[in-house]
């Protein structure tokens, strides 16, 4: 039998004010196994503590079971309390009377009632406890990075920069993200391309960055320190050992009505191209769906004229499978879609554009070569009026619910250029709430309503319509408590900015939790915001939340501490919780191995005895502890109920629910 | 004897001449005609026992989970549908695949012993076929019955004529598509039904359970080394006693423990004294696994994973509460 100590935490008033934990404290002395039992104020407090290890020493206890906050809080703390008393601290239970409990009931007697339940809970299961102890696996000193923006770029080269071998894999064919396609950056108005491309180059010239650019992450496998990596190389037609960025190709390519994605499909490109003339890698990549070699098997005129000769028709994607100790999840954003919010007219008009599509419009390197000309009839427009928040703060269910936190800075940055290139242009604004918040930034929104003159109205437009050529934006004035129109040459949507959607697979194959929004979770919102809740990985840039540049560098600085924190290590404490088949009752199925998601299980023959001198040789599952993380699937899939795990047996489970269901 | 009887008997007789296997695996005949039970033939003299007639609807594959592991090789007989529980079994390594001789054999439907008993009719000695009408010759005197009237419930809706696996087949006439109506029909019908109605009907079916095992122990899905329900150490097997309505959990943990590899081979409402149409259950598992992770057959391949041990980005999402009773 265990002599079991009971420890209730007040938590302050969080728990105390709505549990009667005297009460619990009291009548849990009469369960079965409780040899001690007391409550405390402060259970985590070195008081608290002590408490506990005094207790263990005193009266033997060999099982605790404490009533506390969550134990995603304090389960290490007290364990390693209880290790410090010379008791196993997998012996240690956790009734958790906070979020569970004191934080969600409003009536005293109701939750008292609740929290006596869920200390009996804990302690049906500590009865059932056995002495665990944790191995040890070592750590791949390797670093991945999803994403080559300039969240990845950030982490990578602080990565590299501290000795560890870092790969970016990349979607496009060039690294530089959306940062890459930006005019210039708020509140400097320094040019985008300037301050990033440097970056860039010496994520190309560091010999610890790898950068797969054109690649895709296909699939993962492992856990913290030890992941493996499975990386779809797309077939981009040319050998990047071989092409040398001369771009001769893409002067004599003779398909050149394919969308030109960097500049927003504002204008064409050839099949064959270089996103841009900083691309990293400066390497071509041909359009399959464009390409009319590859449609047809007629044409090849890039290869003739390839001097390098790497044009390669044959090209199929290939894999590489790499090993990581550490995965930062970079992905980025994309502008939403707008079809939904048809009162802005964005697909009947040329000249309604999206935020980012201006930005392609005023850069030098854009379609228009930086000049500010309407879609349209390339025209200067002489009145353009900006609306804010289209798809965000939107909880009509056509947009998003959030803030997109960026649009305010880039429309005030917007609206300042054109009044300084063009003094002669208005420029109108609607917004719902100015929002600029952040060093120099309101600064910065002053000084376009104050020195550029730039007219800001409150409240949200309405109707954008086209009357004579003129696009009539109708709106409501707020703070004249009056309707306008005005006629506008050019019309700018401030579009929200959402997740960029392939980080949905990544979230699923990394086991990396995920918001309504596609937001990836950090496993603390203020104290672990740049660790998932999945070990090992990492969380940089917008693929977290919004944010502007400066923040998603500073996130991303932060990830690469974490990465080289854990790097750093050379062997990390394996958790002893791992499943174990019953070899008597093992089917040899293979079902258990099918739904492991760290490739824990193989199959081994086996020889058992019959009985009567005979034996059999049998197909049986074989766990690795050091690589199995203890998730339980096995255990709930296994029809014979042979699989087992320990520090969560099913005995175990089944006396917990025993215990809940108890009148 | 029919021409196919006599194609089978002749064949198994070969292989265990020529010494190609050292046993065979088909159905010995009973007293009467509708009463064959599944048996091994070791000599070529043994097969004059051998029977193959409207009445062999038993599906031999889970007797292979022992049998394979004997020493030689072993001819098995089976039928389209029963194929596919055998391939199942290749792929949850149960069947040493290796050390079976696999002879695919034809099958135009099998008639329900208690189905003809229901309409008064037993001791069936000789049958004939008249068009859609079998022709009895019993006891007690002639019987006309019309075959669709007679046949095994999963007839209704065959999984076709195709051997999934087989080293070779045995097959003279043109397939018979025996076919009637939907195989979800009878799901529907008790999805669309309210809760306390459909609560009442297994209530009435499973009430009949006697608790006899013969669902598990023909289920070729249910091949555990220790079954839960025989295995103290469970926390199930008594569970289910403590319970009035014990057969609940019983037959449902056990359409729990076989979904996602369930054929529908219907062997559980085939042997069920009682006839409590078990199948039913399974079927339900296998509409809902076909409409939230997308058309699946059990048995259909002897490698690869199953709907639900399986991860796809077409998969439904944990939140989206799955209304049983909206189609697709």
């Amino acid at each position: 039998m265990q002599r079991i100590g009971v420890f209730i935490c007040w938590c302050g008033s969080n728990i105390a004010a709505t549990v009667d934990v005297e009460r619990v404290a009291a009548a849990i002395k009469a369960e079965p196994g409780v040899v001690f039992s007391a409550d405390y104020q402060y259970m985590c407090s070195e008081n608290g503590q002590q408490l506990i290890k005094n207790a263990i020493k005193e009266h033997s206890l060999t099982g605790v079971v404490i009533g506390s906050c969550s134990p995603r809080m304090h389960e290490a703390t007290f364990r390693k309390a209880a290790a410090s008393a010379g008791l196993n601290p997998y012996m240690v239970e956790i009734a958790n009377l906070r979020e569970q409990c004191s934080w969600i009931h409003k009536e005293k007697e109701e939750a008292t009632e609740k929290a006596l339940v869920l200390v009996r809970t804990a302690i049906a299961k500590v009865r059932l406890n056995a002495p665990l102890t944790e191995g040890e696996s070592p750590v791949i000193k390797r670093a991945l990075v999803i994403g080559g923006g300039i969240a990845g770029i950030q982490a990578a080269l602080d990565i590299a920069e501290a000795g560890y071998p870092v790969d970016i894999v990349e979607k496009n064919a060039t690294i530089g993200g959306r940062m890459a396609q930006l005019d210039k950056t708020f509140p400097t108005l320094d040019c985008s391309a300037c301050i990033l491309t440097p970056k860039m180059v010496d994520c190309a010239q560091n010999e610890k960055i790898d950068i797969l650019s054109y690649s895709e992450v296909e699939d993962v496998k492992g856990f913290v320190g030890n992941f493996t990596v499975k990386i779809r190389r797309k077939a981009r037609y040319v050998d990047e050992t071989k092409c040398t960025g001369c771009k001769i190709c893409m002067t004599k390519c003779p398909s050149k009505k394919g969308l030109d994605e960097f500049n927003m499909k504002l204008n064409t490109r050839t099949a064959i191209h270089i996103p841009f003339a900083q691309a990293i890698p400066n390497v071509a990549v041909i359009d399959p769906e464009q390409c009319i070699k590859l449609k047809t098997g007629k044409c090849g005129i890039c290869q003739k004229f390839c001097g390098a000769g790497a044009i390669d028709y044959t090209m199929k994607d290939s894999f590489v499978e790499r090993q990581y100790g550490a995965i930062v999840v970079a992905t980025g954003f994309k502008p939403i879609n707008i079809d939904a919010f048809n009162e802005y007219g964005y697909n009947d008009n040329a000249d309604v554009v999206t935020s980012l599509e201006l930005e392609r419009l005023m850069n030098a390197a854009g379609p228009t070569n930086g000049v500010l000309l309407r879609p349209s009839d390339k025209t200067h427009p002489k009145v353009i009026t900006f609306i804010q928040c289209v798809g965000s703060r939107d909880v009509s269910g056509c947009g998003k619910p959030y803030c997109s936190k960026i649009c305010c800075m880039y429309t005030a940055k917007h609206a300042m250029l054109i009044r300084e290139k063009y003094p002669d242009t208005e420029v109108h604004v609607f917004y719902i709430d100015v929002r600029t918040p952040g060093k120099n930034y309101d600064e910065f929104y002053r000084r376009a309503v104050e020195q550029y003159d730039v007219d800001y109205i409150k409240g949200m437009v309405g109707k954008v319509y086209n009357e004579n050529g003129k696009l009539m934006v109708q709106g409501s004035d707020l703070l004249n408590n009056e309707q306008i129109v005005i006629p506008s040459d050019l019309v700018v949507l401030a579009t929200a900015i959402e997740p960029e959607p392939s980080v949905r697979k990544i979230a699923t194959l990394l086991t990396a939790s995920i918001d309504t929004n596609n937001f990836l979770n950090e496993s603390h919102p203020k104290l672990r915001p740049v660790e998932s809740p999945t070990a090992g990985v990492f969380l940089a840039g917008v693929c977290q939340g919004p944010k502007d540049i400066p923040e998603t560098v500073s996130q991303a600085s932060a990830c690469a501490a974490k990465v080289i924190g854990l790097l750093a290590k050379d062997k990390l404490k394996t958790n002893p919780c791992v499943a174990h088949p019953n070899e008597m009752m093992c089917n040899g199925c293979s079902q258990c191995a099918d739904v492991c998601a760290y490739g824990a299980i193989t199959y081994v023959d086996k020889e058992f005895r019959l009985g009567g001198g005979k034996t059999e040789v049998r197909r049986v599952a074989s766990v690795n502890p050091a690589v199995c993380q203890g998730c339980g699937a096995c255990t709930v899939t296994c029809p014979s109920g042979a699989m087992d795990l320990s520090g969560f047996s099913s005995k175990q489970i089944m006396s917990e629910v025993e215990a809940i269901c108890k009148k | 004897m029919s021409e196919l009887e006599n194609k089978i008997i002749q064949r198994a007789a070969a292989l265990l001449t020529e010494g190609k296997v050292k046993r065979v695996v088909g159905w010995r005949k009973g007293e009467f005609i509708h009463d064959p039970s599944p048996a091994t033939f070791e000599t070529a003299d043994s097969l004059k026992e051998f029977v193959y007639n409207d009445y062999c609807g038993a599906n031999l594959s889970k007797y292979l989970v022992d049998i394979s592991k004997k020493e030689g090789m072993t001819a098995v007989f089976l039928k389209p549908c029963d194929s596919y529980s055998f391939n199942q079994l290749i792929k949850e390594h149960r069947i040493k695949r290796e050390n079976v001789y696999v002879i695919g054999v034809e099958c135009q439907g099998k008639l329900a012993q208690y189905k003809l008993e229901e309409k008064g009719i037993s001791g069936i000695t000789a049958e004939a076929y008249d068009g859609e009408n079998v022709v009895l010759d019993t006891l007690y005197g002639k019987e006309t019955v019309k075959k669709s009237d007679a046949l095994l419930d999963r007839c209704f809706s065959c999984k076709g004529k195709k051997h999934v696996v087989a080293d070779e087949t045995i097959v003279l006439g043109e397939p018979v598509d025996t076919t009637v109506g939907g195989r979800f029909d009878k799901v529907r019908e008790l999805e669309a039904m309210t809760e306390e109605e459909r609560f009442s009907f297994w209530q009435g079916q499973l009430s009949k359970c006697i608790r006899c095992n013969a669902c598990r122990n023909v289920c070729p899905a249910c091949s555990c080394l220790k079954c839960v329900f025989d295995n103290p150490q469970s926390g199930v097997a008594a569970k289910s006693n403590a319970d009035s309505f014990e057969e609940q959990l019983f037959h449902i943990i056990r359409a729990f423990h076989v979904s996602g590899r369930c054929t529908d081979c219907g062997e559980c409402s085939r042997v069920c004294p009682q006839h409590i149409p078990l199948h039913l259950l399974n079927r339900k598992f296998i509409k809902d696994i076909d409409a939230l992770y997308g058309e699946f057959q059990a048995g259909e391949a002897d490698e690869g994973k199953t709907p639900l041990t399986s991860y796809t980005e077409g998969d439904t999402e944990p939140n989206q509460v799955f209304n049983a009773t909206e189609e697709k």
